[in-house]
């Protein structure tokens, strides 16, 4: 695979998202043999009716989680990306989940470290059951290559009719 | 305990004293939990003959054995049990959502509420520490509103929320109690229950684990039902939804219209739910866990109704639409709407309006009772207006309040005569006078007017009989649905997945098994259905329902089907009524009076209940 494409991350389309909560369900069970939102790495959020999707890690370039930590707890894997936390030296101080714009990293109600999405060894788990087909696994260059294709699609509908 | 969280909650509002108590295995296998639960904690709870408005009458909050998993619609649901403002028997209204899940990870099986609160509170369930926090700002406020402030005030986005609004503060008989914005325990009139207790709303955080006896089993289980969730049996509810109901009960005959009068209605088209989707619905969203996703979420976008949005679902669609003889669909989401603001059982205020509209028809009531409105049918302006009035009970809106059994009583001149309830809970959208198993069923049921507790009229729309006819045996369906039905309100899974348990009984014990690691046969579990419409039935005996109060209402029993359909000229007499209860009180075991023997009552392990009919059985 292209390099472009090594870095991965789980995305919902949030047109097919009906914020059902299927994928907090299994990824908590997936980690922590539970069923407990507050131990997925996946989150959903319902703002109304109407808007809702879920969230999970995106595996910023330059990560600011990562640049945020003050002793050096979390640190980015090169070749995929992910965000690894280092149980030892985290203790929950919450520098990295200010510094994160989506509120993807989140504190274990137990553990009282950190934790982000890990992609399941690149086979999501969250994808797997997601019952509306709304997640993925992409990289940004195939969303890219998605919005493109369906701007295309739309422009040429008169076209495709025929 | 697996599937169970093991605790039942019980707080009382008087002097806010909590205590716990544990939830015993023989009464979780028995009554499984959601409403078979909480009817038994209703019946052991409370004393014979109490008002429902009283602070002696408990309100009951149950959850199921399936809520805070993965299980597909298992247990996203929560069931209110209370004595009924609107019936005086058994009131049980179940909703679903995110509201039940939460309450579950909270750490609860069932809340019992008891007493009277001196002054507007809300109860704040955070995991083990409860509270009564000061209502007096969400005092007047909607449902929705009352949430948001909620979040607000408690700084957590994350709370789950189910509130009453004014209808159910003003005790309004026919309040729901709302949850997630959209969601309504809608019938029996709890809200007001709630009002009565000044509680204005619940709130609940929970965050602890839940787990399953047999997780792997479970989860292979699940996907199963996720597959079967994609197919035929569920494609309604994913497509056009409830709505779809219109043009085929029309076409059948069996769309009750303007308050009973015909079964086919020519504005039809223009309620559908082809057309609702085509130019309303904005997207369908689903519950916690469900793999089918049913709420229907329409807008509307220009005229005068512009920006009013709300789920639709075929029941209030039918009540202010058909039943009101209103074809505007903009009009009629509006009504919803404001349903939902004011935290009303759309489905019963629907009903209640058609209800005036046929006696401003007949001239029962003037333009001097309707505050100038020209209360007739058709008329979308003052349907609306109509609404807002029992909201804030004002003028004839006071009076309608009261649901639609009290009205007619109140309004008098005759105006019985179109009051279309059972025991006291109005009709819903189905035309009965042409489906005659469904008959029996709503006949019967321990609520009242509902389709919900039987469903029998699948059979009749089906074609599986002949719908026109009574014939010995027929109440054999009534009872094998009516099972199955109590089993799903129990374990609360929505009767929208009732589709997709191929086997039945039998699916549906091995789910309760692999979650809970309680054994439990196909026949067990049957065996608790019927031990919890038995349930049902007692505790209306105990509030001295007899044979009488299973009634049908009079329009179907007086007003043969008037239209050229296939309908035409049916109706109900009280001979067939009465040959259709001797027929189903047999197959149930029960007397000639309905009255479960104490011989069945032992069959179903209910001894302990027997002390309620005793006396009452003529020999």
């Amino acid at each position: 695979m292209a390099s472009i494409h090594a870095r991965k991350f789980v995305s919902s389309d949030p047109e097919k998202c009906v914020g059902c909560c299927v994928c907090e369900y299994i990824c908590s069970y997936e980690k922590e043999k539970v069923f407990n939102p507050l131990k997925s790495r996946i989150r959903v959020v319902r703002l109304d009716s109407l808007i809702n999707m879920s969230l999970a890690c995106r595996l910023c370039e330059n990560a600011p989680c990562v640049t945020a930590c003050p002793r050096d707890a979390l640190t980015q894997s090169k070749e995929t990306g992910i965000i690894l936390v280092d149980e030892d030296k985290c203790n929950g101080c919450g520098w990295c989940i200010e510094a994160c714009d989506y509120g993807a990293i989140m504190i274990h109600p137990e553990k009282r470290v950190v934790f982000t999405c890990d992609l399941c060894d690149g086979k999501p788990k969250c994808v797997e059951w997601c019952p509306e087909d709304a997640l993925d696994i992409v990289s940004t260059d195939t969303l890219a290559q998605k919005a493109r294709i369906s701007a295309v699609r739309k422009l040429f509908q008169e076209t495709t009719k025929r | 305990m697996y599937g169970y969280a093991g605790k039942i909650l019980r707080i009382n509002l008087s002097n806010g004293k909590v205590s716990l108590s544990p939830l015993e295995e023989v009464v979780a296998k028995r009554y499984i939990g959601g409403i078979g639960l909480g009817m038994y904690l209703l019946i052991k709870n409370s004393k014979a003959g109490v008002d429902a408005f009283s602070p002696e009458n408990p309100l009951i909050l149950t959850t199921g054995p399936l809520s805070g998993t993965i299980a597909p619609t298992g247990g996203n649901g929560h069931a209110f049990v209370s004595k009924s403002p609107l019936t005086g028997g058994l009131g049980e209204s179940k909703s679903h959502g995110f509201f039940g899940t939460e309450l579950k990870r909270a750490g609860y099986d069932a809340v019992i509420f008891e007493g009277k609160a001196e002054k507007p509170v809300y109860v704040w369930i955070d995991d083990d520490n409860v509270q009564l926090m000061d209502a007096k700002a969400l005092w007047g406020k909607s449902p929705q509103e009352t949430e948001d402030m909620i979040r607000e005030d408690l700084g957590d986005y994350y709370v789950r929320v189910a509130a009453i609004g004014p209808a159910g503060e003003k005790l309004a008989r026919v309040a729901c109690i709302m949850n997630d914005k959209t969601r309504a325990a809608g019938r029996t009139g709890l809200g007001a229950v709630m009002g009565a207790k000044n509680l204005k709303a619940i709130a609940v955080r929970g965050t602890k684990d839940i787990a399953v006896a047999k997780p792997e089993e479970f989860l292979e289980f699940v996907k199963m039902l996720h597959e079967r969730m994609r197919g035929p049996a569920t494609e309604k509810y994913r497509t056009l939804g409830t709505p779809l109901n219109v043009l085929v009960h029309n076409s059948l005959g069996a769309l009750p219209t303007r308050n009973f009068t015909n079964a086919t209605f020519e504005g039809a088209e223009l309620v559908s739910g082809e057309y609702l989707n085509k130019q309303f619905v904005a997207k369908i969203v689903g519950c916690s866990s469900c793999a089918m996703r049913c709420e229907h979420l329409a807008i509307v976008s220009e005229g005068p109704y512009k920006g009013t949005t709300t789920r639709v679902e075929y029941e209030p669609l039918w009540a202010f639409g058909p039943h009101c003889g209103v074809d505007r669909l903009d009009a009629i989401i509006k009504a919803m709407e404001l349903c939902n603001l004011y935290g009303l059982d759309s489905l019963s205020t629907g009903n209640i309006i058609g209800f005036a509209m046929d006696c401003y028809e007949h001239g029962i009531l003037s333009k001097n009772d309707t505050g100038g409105l020209e209360l007739r049918f058709g008329n979308a302006e003052a349907m609306i207006e109509m609404v807002h009035k029992i909201g804030k009970r004002e003028g004839l809106g006071d009076i309608l309040a009261e649901g639609v059994k009290r009205a007619a009583e109140k309004i008098g001149k005759g105006a019985e005569k179109y009051a279309n309830h059972i025991k006291g809970l109005e009709m819903t959208g189905y035309d009965i006078r042409g489906l005659k198993t469904a008959a029996i069923g709503y006949a019967v049921s321990f609520r009242g007017a509902d389709h919900n507790r039987h469903g029998a009229y699948a059979i009749d729309l089906k074609g599986a009989v002949d719908r026109f006819k009574v014939e010995k045996g027929r109440s054999k369906y009534v009872i094998d649905i009516e099972d199955l039905y109590t089993i799903i309100d129990s374990l609360m899974v929505c009767k929208f997945s009732r589709g997709v348990y191929y086997k039945e009984f039998e699916d549906l014990a091995r789910y309760y098994s692999l979650v809970t690691g309680i054994e439990m046969s196909p026949k067990e579990m049957r065996r608790a259905g019927e031990r919890i419409n038995n349930l049902g039935r007692l505790f209306n005996i105990r509030e001295g329902f007899t044979r009488k109060d299973d009634h049908l209402p009079p329009k179907v029993m007086s007003t043969p089907i008037p239209d050229n359909c296939v309908s035409k000229g049916s109706y109900i007499s009280q001979e067939e009524l009465d040959f259709m209860l001797d027929d189903y009180y047999a197959h149930r075991g029960w007397t000639r009076d309905g009255i479960p023997t104490p011989d069945k009552l032992n069959e179903l392990e209910m001894d302990e209940l027997a002390y309620i009919v005793e006396g009452k059985i003529k020999k």
